[in-house]
């Protein structure tokens, strides 16, 4: 994961060629439009709201729908340079790359605003699941708006958002972790299950100490 | 460097016209010795460089994105300088990329409208005399280097720039591209910036849509290499 990400900061290590970052760039635009595409209703047909679930969470995290709102606008008129914006659901609050939480549990689980670079997408940082996108780069909004992003910005906030979109994501992305958080639990109990030192195989050998089993 | 720094009647007479708070603010800053970066003019209309390079793209250039990466540049160097006395570092540290950006976009521009000419004042005359050799010297030929700045200019992903360099401690020259607003010393202190060529989207979308290689080929009928040769002459020596 980390990897992945010093990609994008162009610090690869030397195996990883030019053209292999040339074909991820559009391999990630590609996703990036698509996942734009349907986050839009069209004709000012946006809007709607987000669901009970997803307000009652907006609320906890960014304090009030006018709150995410701002939040998520800001982020996106301060992206220096090209990239995209993101409201995600993010599993852990971890904000260390790779760190696993050993101590999950439903407070950890937070919606985010996150800014990213280029074609970079949260889903390469691990534990993000994208719920809606801005493409803030200025092919987005030159023709139409010119410099004046942040009209831009308000613009797709009031009139193109696609609310039920949103909402099934949401659902798709809690019930993503929740299966995952069963698998995890399972793997486990297994783990924990499979043997003690008692009834290690023959000749096994336990790397942290000296035994060995007789 | 092309940014004309000091504060006078012209430009403060544009302040007066453009914002009364604005120039209180700067009033406010000079009396405290801190240096108010302006934005220069053009030396040319902003329809001069047609057909290469519309006067649309050219006035939204100048007057809106260059312009707001001075005011920006200025805000945050007086946050700065507000905050170095108080030792308030998480502050100053936080300012850097505001400056990076919006200074590097400030010096960057402010070479760029250099780098152009209108046709009728020598823009698109290859350079002649010690640059031209040099060119020809370090690659082959002034065709050879139109082509290296287009394929690096055409495959730089999202924003930057594209820039010809002269390299004083090697002593040679170089074509060297730089992400966002950073400036080309970012990429090596001894890289002085002949010329650059601005490949953000707002550089050309207007005209080119997304065809930024029609940009870049067409850009080479406005470039101003007796700059480049100013500079090139001036730095090597």
């Amino acid at each position: 994961m980390q990897h992945r990400h010093a990609c994008f900061s162009l610090q690869c290590p030397y195996w990883v060629s030019k053209p292999f970052l040339v074909i991820l760039f559009y391999l990630l635009q590609v996703w990036n439009h698509d996942f734009f595409w349907e986050s839009m209703k069209p004709r000012g047909g946006g809007g709607g709201k987000p669901s009970e679930d997803l307000l009652k969470l907006i609320d906890r995290d960014f304090g009030s729908f006018e709150g995410f709102v701002n939040e998520f606008k800001t982020a996106a008129q301060t992206q220096f340079g090209s990239g995209w914006v993101w409201f995600a659901y993010k599993d852990s609050r971890l904000d260390v790359g790779n760190a696993v939480n050993p101590l999950r549990s439903d407070e950890d689980k937070k919606l985010v605003v996150v800014k990213s670079p280029n074609a970079v997408n949260p889903l390469i940082w691990g534990y993000y699941y994208p719920l809606l996108t801005i493409d803030i780069w200025e092919h987005a909004y030159y023709i139409d708006f010119q410099n004046r992003r942040p009209d831009y910005i308000s613009m797709f906030m009031d009139k193109l958002v696609s609310w039920e979109v949103v909402n099934s994501r949401f659902e798709n992305a809690k019930a993503t972790v929740e299966q995952m958080e069963c698998e995890d639990e399972r793997k486990r109990r297994q783990e924990e299950e499979r043997f003690t030192i008692d009834e290690a195989p023959a000749n096994a050998v336990f790397p942290d100490t000296d035994i060995v089993s007789e | 460097m092309a940014a004309r720094s000091l504060l006078n009647r012209k430009t403060l007479a544009t302040v007066l016209r453009r914002d009364s708070a604005a120039l209180g603010a700067t009033a406010a800053a000079h009396s405290r010795g801190l240096h108010t970066f302006t934005l220069p003019d053009l030396s040319y209309d902003y329809g001069a460089l047609e057909p290469a390079i519309s006067g649309e793209i050219m006035e939204l250039h100048h007057k809106k994105h260059h312009q707001t990466y001075v005011t920006n540049y200025n805000k945050a160097l007086e946050q700065l300088h507000d905050a170095l006395p108080k030792g308030d570092a998480s502050t100053i540290v936080k300012l850097q990329s505001a400056i990076k950006f919006n200074g590097g976009g400030h010096i960057n521009h402010s070479i760029f409208w250099n780098n152009l000419a209108p046709v009728r004042e020598g823009g698109g005359e290859p350079p002649k005399g010690s640059l031209g050799w040099a060119i020809d010297e370090h690659f082959g030929s002034f065709e050879k280097l139109v082509q290296k700045v287009n394929a690096e200019g055409a495959a730089l992903q999202g924003s930057g720039w594209v820039w010809l360099g002269l390299d004083k401690e090697l002593k040679r020259l170089v074509v060297e591209t730089t992400a966002n607003q950073d400036p080309l010393v970012s990429k090596g202190p001894g890289l002085v910036p002949l010329l650059g060529i601005d490949v953000w989207e707002h550089a050309y979308y207007l005209q080119y849509k997304n065809v930024r290689p029609d940009y870049l080929k067409n850009i080479w009928k406005v470039i101003n290499w007796k700059y480049a040769s100013e500079v090139y002459d001036k730095e090597s020596s």
